[in-house]
């Protein structure tokens, strides 16, 4: 076990040195940076001008110089300067974390909470009408963007209430919060929902067809105790590895959710930094989400041998 | 007790439907909610192929004179804040779709058997490296790895469809791969072999035809995230650039000042992504349950 948990750690290292290399390589290939941006928007080039710009930004210094430096300031927790607000990296993406955050924990306590009770009913109820529409709705939060969702959600909230809740950092009451951060999390958890209500379904069919759940029903065992105590104790586990990874990849709908209710978190301001090739920013927020993705992956796989006690995992 | 009727049993269990038409048929009855994702899909196929026939306004073309104008009989679903017609750019936007989902799903999937093939087949250090760049990109979710790569390539059909392709290389050869390290292990892999054929011509004349069924299920479920995933970059305004009629640049972020005004601007869009990305679903499930069994849920 031990063996195995120091080579799972070798290669996500690995895995995360090698996004580094692509991101960067990647941001470098774009046609223009910030200065040509910012000196076509001014609409004169001086070329010395420029250069100076250039040699201030470390543009001028050859890829491999500006990767070391951006590495190595990494590892002494040195994230650079944002070149758009000239304030350091760090500070400009630690204070979005925490809306994100909050954004992504309740849009999959949303999902969870929703999928894995219609997972269940819908397997219990396999074949009737009631199964044909759960899934049928289930394949629809799997189709409905996630930022046409969030459109439509700031349409009824006109239609019902005449305005449309706008982003506030310090929410006065209690009902604002909810307004605040629940609605775009249901429009962000909606997808994840519909996965894990997948899922949860698949899943609790395999397991009812097993012969202990005959058995558990032989013996007189109520319906509600077989599905829930006997059958979703087992069919929990693949649920568990897909709303662990879910939670790491929400970041693609809190992008655009973010963006759509006007949120100030780290997903939209990814957007923005790519837009203004703001590279500090955009390299260290594409790293944050590797890591989160890496170590979710991580923790899912170890909670599993936890859960599990089939699962070991050995060299 | 009574006699079991033979013939209307095999004929339920579609006994005589084994071809063309007739197994068709048996299939579409057998799977009603895969043949209306069906229906969908060649709803959009029709649309994009013959979008110059149904539409009579030029989806481009700008009258000022009618910006913003209600859905009525001449515009049957409103006009942007240009005055171009909304029904005209969604059914030209049906071609742009069509394209990046084809485009990358095809490109991706391609890409993704020959790594899967050659990983597989090869092992040793080749596989080895293969996996490894695998990791790396399976680490970062789709829709953030296609926007650095718009970022990177510059706004374009071709660009983007590029984009979406990449991020979908690596789950088509984790599957491939893991499909050909199984069937090589095969009796009929070996047989092949003792006959003295080359390596080359086994992996692809016996090994890839039978990994197509997953590879199609594969296929058939990434068309739906690559639609959307193209809605999201124009939306982001850093997928397809103006003035192409893209659904999801049609709901870009100007959208939300609309949705007090100009409520068609958002609803009709928003309902074409859906449709199409739901038909694509929907038809990729019941492709799955027939063609890999195994996976049915």
């Amino acid at each position: 076990m031990f063996a195995y948990i120091v080579r799972r750690l070798v290669l996500m290292l690995m895995t995360l040195f090698g996004i580094s290399v692509i991101i960067f390589v990647l941001l470098r290939i774009v046609p223009g940076n910030i200065v040509d941006i910012l000196f076509a928007a001014a609409g004169y080039v001086d070329p010395a001008d420029k250069a100076n710009l250039e040699r201030e930004l470390g543009l001028d210094q050859s890829i491999v110089v500006q990767y070391l430096r951006w590495i190595g300031g990494l590892l002494h927790g040195d994230l650079g300067y944002s070149f758009v607000s000239e304030k350091p990296a760090l500070d400009e993406i630690l204070p979005r974390i925490p809306i994100t955050a909050r954004l992504a924990g309740l849009a999959l306590m949303f999902s969870a909470s929703i999928g894995i009770p219609l997972g269940v009913l819908s397997a219990v109820k396999q074949g009737t009408r009631l199964d044909y529409a759960l899934r049928v709705v289930s394949l629809s939060g799997l189709s409905l963007p996630s930022f046409w969702l969030g459109l439509l959600i700031l349409m009824a909230s006109v239609a019902m209430f005449g305005t449309m809740p706008l982003f506030n950092p310090n929410p006065k009451t209690w009902t604002e919060a909810l307004a605040i951060y629940c609605i775009p999390a249901m429009a962000v958890g909606f997808r994840s929902a519909a996965l894990t209500m997948r899922i949860t379904r698949s899943s609790m069919l395999e397991i009812l067809r097993q012969d202990y759940i005959r058995t558990a029903r032989a013996k007189g065992a109520s319906e509600p105790t077989v599905n829930f105590q006997h059958a979703l104790k087992n069919a929990i586990l693949p649920v568990i590895t897909v709303i662990g990874i879910e939670a790491a990849f929400l970041i693609g709908g809190l992008i655009v959710t973010e963006t759509v209710f006007n949120i100030p978190g780290v997903a939209r301001f990814l957007v923005e930094a790519i837009r203004w090739r703001d590279y500090p920013i955009v390299q260290n927020l594409v790293m944050l989400i590797a890591v989160i993705v890496v170590f979710a992956n991580f923790t899912v796989d170890m909670l599993y041998a936890a859960l599990d006690p089939r699962i070991r995992y050995s060299d | 007790m009574d006699a079991i009727n033979y013939d209307a049993e095999l004929r339920r269990a579609g006994a005589s439907a084994t071809q063309g038409w007739r197994k068709f048929a048996f299939l579409a009855k057998r799977h009603v909610l895969g043949t209306v994702g069906l229906c969908f899909m060649l709803m959009f196929v029709l649309a994009a192929i013959f979008a110059d026939l149904i539409c009579r306004f030029d989806p481009l073309s700008v009258d000022s004179a009618h910006a913003l104008a209600h859905p009525d009989a001449r515009h049957w679903m409103g006009t942007d804040s240009f005055g171009r017609d909304v029904w005209s750019r969604i059914i030209h936007g049906a071609r742009i779709s069509l394209a990046v989902g084809i485009g990358s799903t095809a490109l991706g999937s391609s890409i993704g058997v020959i790594v899967g093939l050659t990983s597989g087949y090869l092992s040793g250090w080749v596989d080895l490296v293969f996996q490894r760049v695998t990791d790396i990109l399976q680490a970062l979710p789709l829709l953030v790895l296609a926007l650095i790569m718009t970022a990177a390539l510059g706004p374009s059909l071709p660009n983007v469809i590029i984009a979406i392709a990449i991020p979908l290389i690596p789950t088509v050869a984790r599957v491939i791969r893991a499909n050909t390290l199984a069937l090589r292990e095969l009796p009929f892999v070996e047989a092949a072999k003792s006959i003295g054929m080359s390596e080359t011509r086994i992996a692809l004349r016996h090994v890839l035809p039978n990994t197509l069924a997953p590879l199609i299920v594969l296929a058939t479920a990434q068309l739906g995230s690559t639609i959307l995933t193209e809605a999201s970059l124009s939306f982001l305004g850093l997928g397809i650039p103006e003035p192409y009629p893209s659904w999801g640049r049609m709901l870009s972020e100007s959208a939300a000042e609309y949705v007090r005004t100009a409520p068609w601007l958002v609803i009709f869009p928003g309902i074409a992504i859906s449709l199409a990305v739901f038909g694509t679903n929907l038809f990729g499930d019941a492709l799955r349950d027939i063609l890999d069994p195994r996976q049915r849920g």
